[in-house]
């Protein structure tokens, strides 16, 4: 398969302050159905399922169709490098399409598609006739398993892997169940270790090592690096993640008093929380920040142990870091309201819903999407642009941050705008 | 022997009584903050709300399928409460003791009030020896304790009527009135404590987390 | 006091895992909990109840066990908690398979009770401090665990594998299809308005459920999700053995789905437990004082979509009707006034059960009952006479039940009491009275 490197934000058109690329009504007013939108990165291509004609759907692309057909097609996906893919079947086989072109590979089902993080590779979980497995960058794994449920790519997009399970379990065998039938297969290699659950794993940066959250008994959780579990033992664990460019691995753990961040097992902030999970390292890797609960009821952003003093009673997600890794920012709610909280200070204005933040490349602003009813905004720095859109992709800063990239649908049409900031400031 | 029973015991039975209601409170506060919920779930007007519907007499469906308990239990703690706080030989020892007063019943309502306590505990006890699903749950403490709740009582009362001695009558009535009172807070009598917040808990789950009734 | 012996019922998730327990591994497990997780609702629950039984009439198992002792609220604390209390140091294997009997199969945790005790004590809370005592011995029914096993693995509670999933929903829509051309099943749809989830039975046995909600939302015209990835399953059932870090994670799993599909609000399908698990179990384990989105049960959402006029009724269903209220739903949040409108919108003929609202009688079947699965239907049944002669008093011939395990429970007892009804949820009277308009016709 042809996957393109990453495209530079510099290659963009930054330049264009406003390209009509699309009229959706149109699209709607020629289809019989015309499914949910999906955007590039780039903002140059908006696309969606459409059926055609009776059960034939296709994908449409800037209003022009796919040349392939399908009797079903679902998972329209822009990948993060701009390739457009989506899962489509005719006669009962199943495949990934990327850009028009089918693998050469079909099967029983496909699922799951997910994009490594940072350079190009997909990867799908399949079922056929021997089995499940998964199929990376259009190449199926040999090994097949009696189920799989979950698929992780790695960073680099070359490797991935899923919890699967080794030997079938007849309905109700609560015994053969305690023997422990699940395992992890990296590239379709099994760890050598199985246990109760195998739940979610995470790849190190470089590839090499794999973690995972895992049951060793009834009631007994703990981290498992490589197939091999901590000597610690937890009532719950949550997803681990890997010290950047290195084998450490820290994840939240529910110790006796109370969720801890730990490290290889160790204690890592001196603080236990009501609770702590999404933890996300800094760009550089030199800054660590969780979503944490100080006490029942409120929620707030942990940054290297230390607790930001406004917190949230409703919900705090995942903390995005500013390129250089000094500013942190998160989506959080509080009183039916959603809001934006930089570094411990949040904005002022709220919203019915709120998209995750995004830094400008010098990390002194943020821009997101956020909606109130039916109308989507722009808000820059708690700043709503106060221009209504009908439906809106992510806002992108231009790599020197001094632009916008807005892409946006008014009236029925889709625009591609670079909107300086300062008239969003 | 009375000068003793009079004086310290009645002080000692009341050291015991508040310092072991306070302890039995600050020990429900500290442990209800490791009880996660419960403050964040505390609603101050769901509370009301269920101590209204619990305090009135047939105010919940419960109370109007058991009247028969609803009534004596009424008249029961009604009595049990107000009648020792208002009766004019308790008032006249405090009057003694440290020359203040206040209203008192008259000498027949009195002995009435304490008659109706003594009936409810005996209706209380026949329940609980011949109502099957009461008989299941009961053990030798839950006798012991309605006997505790009722000596005081009827050895008011045969005090009062002069059944007996009356020196030595009045001698055990202030020792079973003291041996109740220091019991309250460590055994199952401390439901006089803990009452109004187990009802304010329920009300609060029930009302302000659950939009339902709970009576 | 002359009782009937109580059957024996073999249960290999019980006989076999008790030959393993000692006296000693009990105390650890029945120390810990009762020291370290438990604090003032125990504590003071347990020192406040003056065994005056006031709430034995209360109980469907009471009540249809010829007024047991053994069956009252009181009475099951008294057999599990007071023993347990009592010789902490020195309980046997054996008297945890009674506990796990009493607290798994013979109540409900419905929580009726708790609204006849003169003090409010949740007595349904301190059986479920026995079933976590007894999951944390691993005393669990057998069918029960099975499904906690499941919930453990798959996030639902049927092991219901991923692609079958996302299979079913593509099936349902293209048969919703077939009868409302612009029905659809919009998979991981981003900031839509409604999230919609099921529990597992759904796709499993009852995959139609799914495809008539497909085709309520096209008509309503509500711009909805169903996600094709694990969270989809509101259900919990982990929740009901006790084993509470599963609980936690399945509940999480099934929030962050709609948190990671910015959806406004989650709408949950016609069950009760799963709404009690993830409007106040679950996220009160994850530390969330209240569900992080605003979580609705489908009663709530169909009266929203009958009085909004988003669903007009074309025709009233004509059969008599009663009404099985969910204890979850009912007493769990007071829907029971928006049910009986949602009711009296869609039927002619409605005859309301006595005791009703808050004073429902459980369906018998809830608080993870109906899951100890077959070995346990006969003393389910058996439990809950009262049901029975409660809803055979109505005369209805179809009983309205918002809610899954009530389903199921309720079925069993129309067979078992021969009543000659049917059990019907609220969504397939709506599928039938529903005005479609023909421009929507396929």
């Amino acid at each position: 398969m042809n996957l393109k490197a990453y495209p530079e934000k510099h290659s963009w058109d930054w330049e264009t302050s406003t390209k009509e690329i699309a009229n959706i009504s149109d699209w709607i007013s020629s289809f019989p159905e015309v499914q949910e939108i999906v955007i590039s990165p780039e903002g140059e291509r908006i696309a969606a399922i459409v059926m055609t004609e009776d059960d034939v759907f296709s994908v449409c692309v800037n209003g022009e169709l796919w040349t392939n057909t399908f009797e079903k097609a679902w998972s329209l996906k822009f990948s993060p490098n701009g390739s457009l893919f989506c899962i489509g079947m005719n006669d009962d086989e199943w495949t990934v399409i990327e850009e028009d072109k089918p693998w050469e590979d079909s099967f029983d089902y496909v699922w799951n598609m997910k994009f490594s993080p940072e350079s190009p590779g997909v990867g799908v979980n399949v079922r056929t006739s021997e089995g499940y497995g998964v199929a990376l960058n259009g190449n199926p794994w040999d090994s097949k398993f009696v189920q799989m449920r979950s698929l992780e790519v790695s960073p680099d997009g070359k490797r991935a892997a899923g919890t699967v399970q080794l030997t079938s379990l007849a309905e109700g065998d609560v015994f053969s169940f305690k023997k422990g039938l699940w395992g992890l297969a990296v590239d379709g290699e099994l760890w050598g270790t199985n246990f109760l659950n195998v739940w979610d794993c995470v790849f190190s940066t470089e590839g090499t090592k794999v973690a995972a959250e895992v049951r060793l008994v009834s009631g007994r959780q703990t981290i498992a690096v490589d197939g091999i579990p901590w000597d610690q033992e937890f009532k719950a664990v949550w997803r681990p993640i890997f010290v950047p460019d290195g084998h450490d691995v820290i994840a939240p753990c529910l110790t006796t008093d109370g969720w801890r961040l730990l490290v290889n097992g160790k204690s890592l902030w001196n603080k236990s929380f009501n609770q702590a999970w999404n933890t996300v390292f800094s760009p550089n890797g030199a800054k660590l920040a969780a979503v944490v609960s100080p006490e029942f009821g409120r929620w707030t952003i942990g940054v290297d142990g230390n607790v930001w003093k406004n917190s949230f009673g409703e919900v705090v997600l995942a903390p995005v870091f500013s390129p250089d890794g000094q500013r942190v920012a998160a989506v959080a709610k509080d009183s039916g309201k959603w809001t934006i909280i930089v570094n411990d200070v949040p904005w002022i204005e709220n919203f019915d819903m709120i998209w995750d933040p995004a830094f400008s490349p010098d990390g002194l602003h943020v821009a997101a999407k956020a909606a109130r009813g039916s109308d989507y905004f722009v808000v820059v720095d708690g700043k709503n642009s106060n221009q209504k859109f009908s439906k809106l992709g992510a806002p992108v800063f231009s790599p020197d941050g001094s632009r916008l990239l807005m892409k946006t649908v008014e009236a029925g049409r889709y625009f591609r705008k670079i909107v300086p900031l300062k008239n969003l400031l | 022997m009375y000068e003793f029973v009079s004086g310290p015991l009645v002080w000692i039975a009341f050291i015991v009584f508040v310092s072991g209601m306070v302890y039995q409170f600050v020990t429900m506060l500290r442990s209800a903050r490791k009880d996660k919920v419960i403050y964040p779930y505390m609603s101050l007007k769901y509370s009301l709300r269920s101590l209204f519907h619990w305090m009135i007499p047939f105010a919940s469906r419960n109370m109007r399928d058991r009247y028969e308990v609803t009534i004596v239990t009424f008249l029961f703690h009604i009595c049990l409460i107000l009648g020792p706080i208002f009766l004019l030989a308790h008032i006249a020892m405090f009057a003694f003791a440290w020359g203040f007063k206040w209203q008192t019943l008259s000498q027949v309502a009195g002995t009435y009030m304490t008659i109706v306590v003594i009936l409810a505990s005996l209706f209380l006890l026949l329940r609980r020896l011949m109502m099957p699903e009461i008989q299941f749950v009961t053990d030798p403490s839950d006798y012991l304790l309605l006997a505790i709740a009722a000596a005081p009582f009827i050895t008011g009362l045969a005090a009062n009527q002069q059944w007996f001695d009356y020196q030595t009558t009045v001698i055990v009535h202030i020792i079973t009135g003291a041996v109740m009172l220091m019991l309250i807070p460590f055994t199952r009598l401390s439901h006089m404590l803990f009452f109004p917040f187990t009802r304010a808990y329920m009300g609060s789950e029930f009302g302000a987390v659950r939009n339902a009734r709970d009576w | 006091m002359g009782l009937p012996a109580i059957p024996i019922v073999s249960d290999p998730g019980l006989d076999e895992t008790v030959k393993g327990l000692t006296p000693e591994k009990i105390a650890k497990v029945v120390n810990r909990i009762i020291d370290s997780e438990t604090a003032a609702r125990f504590k003071v629950y347990m020192k406040t109840c003056v065994h005056c039984g006031l709430c034995s009439d209360a109980c469907h198992w009471f009540l249809s066990n010829d007024r047991d002792p053994r069956f009252s609220p009181v009475g099951k604390v008294k057999q599990t908690l007071w023993e347990i209390i009592k010789r902490k140091d020195s309980l046997d294997p054996a008297f945890l398979k009674e506990c796990s009997r009493i607290a798994h199969t013979e109540c409900n945790v419905c929580r009726r009770c708790s609204m006849y005790c003169p003090f409010g004590i949740d007595i349904a809370y301190l059986l479920m401090v026995v079933r976590r005592i007894c999951s944390e011995l691993e005393m669990v029914p057998q069918f029960l665990q099975d499904t906690v096993n499941s919930h453990s693995v798959t996030m639902n509670q049927m092991w219901v594998k991923q692609d079958e999933w996302i299979d079913t929903l593509q099936w349902q829509e293209e048969e919703a299809k077939g009868e409302i051309k612009t029905a659809r099943i919009p998979l991981d749809k981003e900031g839509a308005d409604v999230f919609y989830s099921v529990i597992a039975p759904e796709p499993k046995i009852l995959a139609q459920l799914i495809g008539n909600i497909a085709q309520i939302m096209a008509v309503a015209k509500v711009d909805w999700t169903m996600p094709s990835f694990d969270g989809w399953d509101n259900s919990n059932m982990a929740m009901y053995s006790g084993d509470f870090e599963t609980m936690g994670r399945v509940e999480r799993y099934h929030h962050e789905a709609a948190l990671k599909l910015k959806a406004r609000r989650i709408v949950m399908g016609e069950c009760g437990h799963a709404f009690r698990g993830a409007a106040y179990d679950g996220p009160k384990w994850l530390g969330w004082k209240q569900p992080p989105i605003p979580l609705i049960h489908a009663v709530d959402f169909y009266h929203e979509l009958i009085t909004t006029g988003r669903i007009k009724i074309a025709r009233k269903f004509k059969t008599p009707v009663t009404v099985q209220e969910p204890c979850n739903i009912v007493r769990g949040r007071g829907l029971g006034k928006k049910l009986r409108e949602i009711i009296a919108a869609t039927c002619e003929d409605f005859t309301p059960p006595y005791p009703d609202f808050e004073h429902n009688y459980c369906c018998g079947a809830g608080g993870g009952v109906i899951n100890c699965g077959p070995p346990w239907k006969t003393s389910r049944v058996k439990g809950n006479e009262v049901k029975a002669k409660q809803l055979a008093e109505t005369k209805a011939k179809i009983i309205i039940t918002p809610c899954h395990n009530c389903h199921s429970g309720i079925e069993d007892i129309i067979s078992g009491y021969k009543l000659g009804m049917h059990v019907k949820f609220f969504s397939e009277i709506l599928m039938e009275v529903m005005e479609i308009p023909d421009e929507l016709r396929a």
